[in-house]
């Protein structure tokens, strides 16, 4: 990819910063030229989006065909005749054992499940991250270190003793124990994440805030939070997809009336009814997936440059 | 080591820094209790004989010895090692090459960076069964080509027990790689824009700033994203148990997988800790010094 | 975690106050959500509800790996489900001495168990220390080999009625573009199949003096290496099935696609949802044709420790309803198993099910593999088997050395 960079001999290195920073942080738009450097750039973008893209595509277009066209037809064909069926069935009827209601039966448990766990653990990680990067304290590196280590272990090796855990609390089977559960399990790459982009962050800001007589909350809310957008960007992106997907800690940490959505797309995916209906899995695995999607879209807009440029200047 | 040294110091060293002691609760009953104490209890049971329940009745290192004459542990072990190299190179220099792109000030930078992410939101019970699909020779990408003419072409990775795992890994950075470049974004936004002035007065041309300067400023981020891939990566499960279960045969079994049939469905929780405490070893051995030198040095402000 | 400890905590937090809903709604788990399967598990809810209580249906798919850990953590992290499915045998051994599962021998006695569950190896499955503690529901044999007539009939030959005229039909069936031998390749298929060509080629005797007795000898001697020759036939001819699940494999078959599969009687269920007939669109051989005994294995049901009174008497009315003639009657011939009572009317059933009820009534019964050896010996085979199914390079002698090892290993 250097070749991008180094082919670009028309122009000095000199005037290609300069247009990056007159573009830059004063947020205007790029200017409108056909310039070699914008060809290569959306070029390779657009090459890469449709890399990407392809598996969705057929996940699409299969969702809206019929089953006797799936087994005829190749799999990037468009659909002859368009069925919005499966998407009907995967969201109401598809059944999972008895229980013939679809994904709509457990997308509210997913979200009572989701939005608290969410922010109880980006909250308790982003503070941990703060502690450990501006005002460690001794022994704290050593908590971190295990903590970092725990990230590499197997959730599944860690059921057993977290039943036993959650049991002595009194919380087993409950939302609050799953919520405890997701915000363990979420702690060390959430802490890493933080600890490391507070640590990045310009040290004098702190430094001025700590002369102005700023305290521990003082300084986390009004200059540590508005400067990292981009990193609670990332944190929610993970939590939101993690927590959204999981179906081991949803189904053996709670009971029957907490199950996650992903309980039955487990089923709708993994049982077969007769024939693997892939018209069916594809339409609930769009379903399932759009909640993170819609996320990612929306905090997405958080992603601005200049935030952290303005308040360094400022 | 600072925060030693300016403990000493200071007289009244338990009420210094007391909120971030305070705030800092959650993440040492998690350390201790949770991934320390979960740890040593697992090793402790992977002396036993357990099967369904934990049980206390050691055997020594019996669970170990059949570990390593298990044909299938061996080859998990191999297939983690090739998957991860991959894996890990792959990502780091495909997330960051996109991040600098996406940094460009481009249009539509919302679109593409969501159009890069999605995979991500879909579960890898999914992702394993499209790329199970497209991979799968009579409909897939190989039925494609050859409809078009090139009717020789040969391109089956999930059922040819040589390259399944590169199969597997196609899949494993279609889902991933949009995350790593967020993460190298975030990164790269973090990063102050005086830098880049400095760098163009100076005269140093784009890549070699990227290389010399902007990426070892991102050293943080870079660990974040290499512990995060890396993590990934030994955890691999659900993604091969829904491409392959494992197959051709035992041709693309993982660790973790390993643990968990062991556990579960062999009932033998003995043998799944013994598995899992070689996996926790050998992470630790890799982990724990590099870990110290990195978070418990003094290079950081305290 | 001592287990009278876990037993007291247990006792202790069952008395909390959630889940108090009604209170004659029992929790069922299990993880029968295939087509035929869910058509079943539905008679039994039928059957339950029609007593006054509820079914709440509680069904993981994905079967023992994905379910197995769920129904464990929540019957030992005190928050038990009203009745689970669960493996017979040996493995619940620990779940009863942990004091949490609930005898039944009151239930048994009051409906005389003893007395029409047959074969009784039924109960002695369900029995420990003298106590019943499960339900079983149905008899499923491993030993059919299941023949799809159209594919005889597109590849020119006729319908092997055993298995040397399979193999010999097999070249004539690979040229007219037909698997002939669907294995799906979950670990278990291969490993089950094997199971069942040793039944057939080397006879019962054979098989009893592997599992049962788990001598090392027979298993490493001349009657297994026959076996193993006829496991690398079906390993030849089973080239080209790219399919996972057993159900896509009998899909194979019901469409034409393959010429037959060894499956266990559940494949019926798949065959009886898609409208096939049984001797005219498919036809069945117990034994491969070869040596018709089948195996007594079987589903079951377990009832943790409750200590609410009124659900405990709901497991009672459970109980006794799952071993109902007429529940029996509609589950199984849904299920396409056999009823585990033989005072039952069976006169709907269809050819293969009247074949495998005349092979039991004859006695040609032995136990499954599932009973004789544990879930650990059963993994070591499955990961055996489907390495040796998917790896034309492992020779049968290797395996056999492997596999003599892992008897030899077996308690």
């Amino acid at each position: 990819m250097d070749n991008m960079f180094a082919s670009n001999n028309t122009l000095t290195a000199y005037e290609k910063e300069t247009r990056r920073i007159e573009a830059g942080p004063s947020g205007r738009k790029p200017r409108r030229r056909l310039s070699r450097r914008n060809i290569i750039v959306y070029g390779t973008l657009i090459v890469v989006a449709l890399y990407y893209l392809l598996p969705l595509y057929v996940m699409i277009v299969t969702s809206l065909k019929g089953m006797p066209e799936i087994r005829v037809g190749n799999i990037f064909a468009p659909p002859l005749e368009i069925t919005f069926e499966p998407w009907v069935k995967a969201w109401a009827e598809a059944c999972t054992g008895l229980n013939c209601d679809g994904l709509s039966r457990g997308f509210w448990n997913s979200v009572r499940i989701t939005v608290p766990s969410v922010i109880i653990s980006i909250a308790v990680a982003s503070v941990n991250g703060y502690a450990l990067a501006n005002w460690r304290f001794k022994g704290a590196e050593l908590f971190f270190t295990i903590l970092v280590v725990g990230a590499f272990i197997p959730y599944q090796v860690m059921i057993y003793p977290i039943v036993i855990v959650l049991r002595e609390m009194g919380v087993y089977g409950t939302l609050t124990g799953l919520v405890i559960v997701h915000t363990i399990f979420g702690m060390p790459i959430l802490t890493l994440l933080f600890r490391n982009y507070f640590a990045g962050l310009p040290e004098e800001l702190f430094k001025a805030a700590r002369v102005d007589g700023a305290g521990f909350w003082t300084i986390y809310f009004k200059i540590m939070l508005p400067m990292s957008l981009p990193i609670f960007v990332v944190a929610m992106i993970l939590q939101v997809t993690g927590i959204w997907n999981d179906f081991l800690f949803g189904v053996v940490f709670t009971r029957p009336e907490y199950y996650p959505m992903t309980v039955q797309l487990n089923n709708i995916v993994n049982s077969v009814q007769g024939v693997k209906e892939y018209n069916v899995n594809m339409a609930a695995t769009i379903l399932t997936g759009a909640v993170p999607l819609v996320v990612y879209f929306v905090s997405g807009r958080l992603f601005v440059r200049g935030i952290a440029a303005g308040a360094v200047k400022g | 080591m600072t925060a030693l040294t300016r403990g000493s110091v200071r007289p009244n060293q338990w009420l210094r820094n007391l909120n971030a002691k305070i705030a800092s609760i959650p993440m040492i009953l998690t350390a201790v209790v949770i991934f320390l104490g979960g740890t040593i209890w697992t090793v402790v049971y992977s002396f036993t004989n357990s099967k369904l329940l934990p049980r206390l009745s050691f055997v020594g290192l019996d669970q170990y010895e059949r570990l390593w004459a298990a044909p299938r542990w061996i080859i998990s072990i191999q297939n983690l090692a090739v998957y991860g190299f991959f894996s890990l190179v792959f990502s780091l220099v495909i997330g960051f090459v996109l991040a600098a792109l996406m940094d460009q000030k481009i249009r539509f930078e919302n679109t593409f960076r969501t159009i890069m992410l999605y995979p991500f939101a879909l579960s890898f019970i999914v992702t394993g069964l499209v790329w199970q699909w497209l991979l799968n020779p009579q409909f897939g990408i190989q039925s494609i080509v050859r409809s078009l003419g090139w009717t020789s072409f040969s391109f089956d990775p999930l059922y040819d027990a040589d390259i399944v795992i590169y199969g597997i890994l196609i899949a494993a950075l279609w889902q991933g790689t949009g995350l790593v470049m967020c993460l190298m974004l975030a990164g790269l936004r973090g990063i102050d824009e005086d830098i880049w002035k400095a760098a163009r007065v100076d005269g140093i041309p784009m890549w070699k700033t990227y290389v010399l300067i902007i990426i070892p400023m991102m050293r943080g981020v870079f660990i974040t994203t290499l512990v995060i891939i890396a993590s990934g990566i030994v955890k691999v499960y659900d993604l091969v148990v829904a491409q392959t279960s494992g197959g051709p045969g035992i041709a693309s079994e993982v660790p973790a997988k390993y643990v968990y049939d062991y556990m579960f469905q062999a009932q033998n929780l003995g043998q799944g800790f013994a598995a899992s405490t070689m996996m926790l070893i050998t992470v630790a051995i890799i982990i724990v010094p590099w870990a110290y030198l990195e978070f418990g040095g003094g290079r950081k402000r305290g | 975690m001592k287990l009278r400890s876990l037993a007291g905590a247990l006792a202790a937090t069952v008395a909390l106050p959630f889940g108090l809903a009604q209170a004659t709604d029992l929790e069922v788990t299990h993880w029968w959500t295939s087509g035929g399967e869910a058509a079943a598990v539905a008679e039994l809810a039928k059957a339950f509800d029609a007593t006054g209580n509820k079914w709440v249906d509680g069904a993981i798919a994905g079967s023992g790996g994905t379910a197995r850990p769920i129904m464990i953590s929540r019957i030992t992290g005190g928050d038990p489900m009203g009745a689970t499915q669960f493996n017979h045998g040996r493995q619940a051994e620990e779940l009863v001495q942990a004091g949490l599962m609930r005898d039944l021998t009151d239930v048994a006695t009051r409906e005389n168990w003893k007395e029409i569950v047959k074969p009784s190896s039924l109960l002695d499955s369900c029995t420990i220390e003298g106590k019943i503690y499960c339900a079983p529901v149905n008899i499923h044999s491993w030993q059919w080999l299941w023949l799809s007539n159209a594919a005889f009939k597109q590849a020119g030959v006729p319908v092997p009625k055993n298995w040397d005229e399979f193999v010999a039909a097999g070249p004539a069936l690979e040229k007219a573009g037909i698997i002939p031998l669907a294995v799906g390749g979950q670990p278990w298929q291969a490993a089950g199949a094997f199971d069942v060509l040793m039944v057939a080629i080397a006879g019962k005797d054979v098989f009893e003096q592997v599992f049962a007795k788990k001598d090392e000898e027979v298993a490493a001697g001349p009657e297994i290496a026959k076996v193993f020759k006829a496991a690398d036939d079906a390993r030849r001819l089973s080239k080209g099935t790219n399919v996972q699940d057993w159900n896509q494999a009998t899909n194979l078959v019901i469409t034409g696609k393959a010429g037959g599969q060894i499956m266990g009687d559940w494949a019926q269920g798949e065959f009886q949802v898609a409208g096939q007939k049984a001797g005219v669109d498919y036809t069945c051989l117990p034994g491969l044709g070869v040596n018709e005994v089948i195996s007594t294995g079987g589903d079951a049901f377990y009832f943790p420790l409750l200590e609410d009174e009124e659900k405990s008497k709901a497991q009672e009315v459970l109980a006794s309803t799952l071993l109902n003639p007429k529940t029996q009657v509609a589950f199984n011939l849904k299920k396409g198993s056999l009823p585990v009572r033989s005072d039952v009317d069976l006169a709907t059933a269809n050819d293969c099910m009247k074949k495998g009820l005349e092979i039991l009534a004859k006695g040609n019964v032995i136990q499954g593999t599932d009973q004789l050896l544990s879930a650990d010996s059963q993994k070591q085979k499955e990961d055996l088997f489907s390495e040796f199914f998917a790896n034309a390079s492992m020779t049968p002698e290797d395996a056999q050395k492997r596999f003599a090892e892992i008897i030899a290993a077996a308690d």
